[in-house]
């Protein structure tokens, strides 16, 4: 697998070192400087930024809190990143589940220039994923004449906003299931075939529940992402207020405002939602050495 | 991957179906938006194309952009590989919670971590009012723009070096230790060489992501043009003014960019994974 992205599941398969002998461990002082460093860092960079936010979304109250986020503003934002959500999530898991059974199930040509163009999105900068659509469905566009003949709105509405976060998420759940699929082989599949299940009952009753960690694994992951998109987003919105902000984009408007107690309260929900990403991750994480640790229990 | 017995190219269905889906929304999401933006170029005259992406301020940007991500790059692979030494060969309380928290920069919404960034090193931030009787100026500076791309690519070098390092062979370790090396030669004849790439390969994928980033910059840099201005915001500038071609021009460049780190990682994670393996005498 290649490319720009997330790596993935690197800490599922955990192995304690078995205590060292003395002759080539390094001595106390050093194991604890460089745990100190790893702390200090982390805690810098990581859980001071994390806490500030809680903090600043709370310093004026719960009163204030709550009216923060449940204004129309910050309602119809809401509904806007929920809608971008629903409908780019479904497609690219579609997606990502035909793409890995064409990847892993059968040889052809061309499979590694797939396999990169696939990734393509995740070393594109989110303001040029914008831009695309831009000079697609801008007035100046290739379809920007048509589109105004016929007066469909994409660009500067919700259609644009759905296609950019499309996307912005579109290789999370195909590169999530195609290693998956390569290691798991296709034995069990034929064996099914060979005994006479359909294609279909063949995916739904043998595939399926083999990836379905996995699959939920992608899922969360390009969820997360298109919640929280904000560059490509910001590029094909035109930040029409109640109308075409998400919620990110609502923080920046708010934040740009000095309104930084509810630009932070809003900010506190992504977060929230960051949070809720990265523990199901580790549970899913531990699932899935579970599974490939113990191959024969179902 | 495995070689794949021909038979079942004959019993496995649906190749037609999934290929031919994967090829259409490929090319509809991606490859055809995408081709617009060499198009668009092609309508500029080569002069224009010239003048637009080496301007005295779009240079600007390329440095900002391209130092700033350098210098976070270099500061995740020193710090990102302690991390990841520390979590893979240490135990400590709250060691399964940092693991889980490495992942945050990935989780947590661009734009939020650009306000959190900006409140905590403004002047009277929490970190930010430590640093001003120093003379240290972070928030609305390039060195803010090193801090938010620093964060963001955190994740990058610490899982890919993670995997690698937990496959160190304990026993080549043995071996250099019974043969008389202390343990700072050990790390530097043995170890060192083993993660080598998988730290480039962080560095790179970082380094990657950083060029791109906009959401976690914009708040915390200040955009002041020639200064700190990053070049993806400088696009979002162009457009502004309803420069397309402007726009396009410098996100060719960037596009560019990109495809060449693309081929530099691939070749490094090719590296990876040869080093990675032991090798057979």
């Amino acid at each position: 697998m290649s490319a720009v992205a997330t790596p993935v599941a690197a800490s599922s398969s955990r192995i304690e070192p078995a205590y060292a002998p003395s002759g080539i461990s390094e001595p106390f002082w050093v194991k604890a400087l460089l745990v100190t460093v790893a702390l200090a860092f982390m805690t810098l960079f990581l859980f001071v930024p994390l806490v500030a936010v809680f903090f600043e979304a709370f310093k004026k109250g719960w009163e204030v809190y709550l009216t923060s986020i449940t204004e129309p503003d910050a309602i119809s934002a809401i509904k806007l990143t929920l809608i971008a959500a629903g409908i780019s999530v479904p497609l690219n898991l579609v997606f990502g589940v035909a793409a890995s059974w064409a990847i892993a199930k059968f040889d052809f040509r061309g499979k590694s220039l797939l396999l990169t163009l696939i990734d393509l999105p995740f070393s594109v900068s989110p303001v040029i994923s914008g831009l695309i659509y831009v000079l697609l469905f801008g007035a100046q566009g290739w379809f920007g004449e048509w589109l105004q003949a016929h007066d469909i709105k994409i660009l500067f509405a919700v259609p644009g906003i759905v296609l950019a976060t499309i996307f912005i998420t579109f290789p999370f759940v195909a590169r999530e299931l195609i290693p998956l699929m390569q290691s798991q082989g296709s034995e069990e599949e034929e064996a099914a075939l060979v005994l006479g299940a359909s294609g279909f009952r063949t995916f739904w009753h043998v595939t399926l529940p083999n990836i379905k960690w996995g699959l939920l694994y992608g899922v969360i992951l390009c969820n997360a992402r298109a919640m929280g998109e904000f560059g490509a987003v910001s590029v094909v919105s035109g930040h029409i207020r109640g109308q075409t902000n998400t919620i990110p984009l609502q923080v920046e408007i708010l934040y740009n405002e000095y309104n930084f107690a509810a630009a932070f309260a809003i900010a506190s929900l992504l977060a929230f939602l960051a949070l809720v990403t990265l523990a199901l991750k580790s549970f899913i994480e531990w699932r899935l050495h579970h599974a490939t640790s113990q191959p024969d229990q179902e | 991957m495995p070689p794949r017995a021909r038979g079942s190219f004959r019993v496995m269905p649906g190749f037609g179906l999934s290929l031919g889906f994967t090829v259409f929304y490929l090319s509809l999401i991606v490859l055809i938006p995408l081709s617009a933006v060499f198009f668009k170029t092609f309508t500029m005259t080569w002069e224009a194309f010239w003048n637009a992406v080496t301007s005295d301020r779009v240079m600007a940007s390329y440095r900002l952009t391209f130092g700033a991500s350098l210098i976070a790059a270099a500061l995740n692979v020193l710090f990102g590989g302690i991390v990841a030494w520390v979590l893979v060969r240490y135990r400590f309380p709250g060691k399964r919670i940092i693991d889980a928290m490495v992942d945050l920069p990935f989780a947590l919404p661009t734009a939020v971590a650009g306000i959190a960034l900006t409140a905590l090193y403004s002047t009277n931030g929490w970190i930010g009012r430590y640093l001003e009787p120093l003379g240290i100026k972070v928030a609305f500076t390039p060195l803010g723009v090193v801090v938010a791309l620093t964060f963001i690519g955190l994740p990058f070098v610490v899982r890919t070096v993670q995997p690698v390092l937990e496959d160190v062979e304990r026993e080549l370790e043995e071996a250099a230790a019974s043969l008389g090396a202390n343990p700072w030669q050990t790390f530097a004849r043995v170890i060192f060489p083993t993660i080598l790439p998988a730290l480039l390969t962080g560095f790179a994928l970082a380094f990657a992501r950083a060029t791109g980033e906009f959401g976690s910059v914009i708040f915390i840099a200040g955009n002041m043009p020639m200064v700190s201005e990053i070049t993806p915001l400088f696009i979002i500038t162009k457009l502004e003014q309803y420069d397309y071609a402007g726009a396009t021009a410098i996100a060719v460049v960037m596009l560019l960019a990109s495809f060449l780190m693309l081929l530099t990682i691939n070749m490094l994670q090719a590296w990876t994974r040869k080093r990675g393996q032991p090798e057979k005498i």
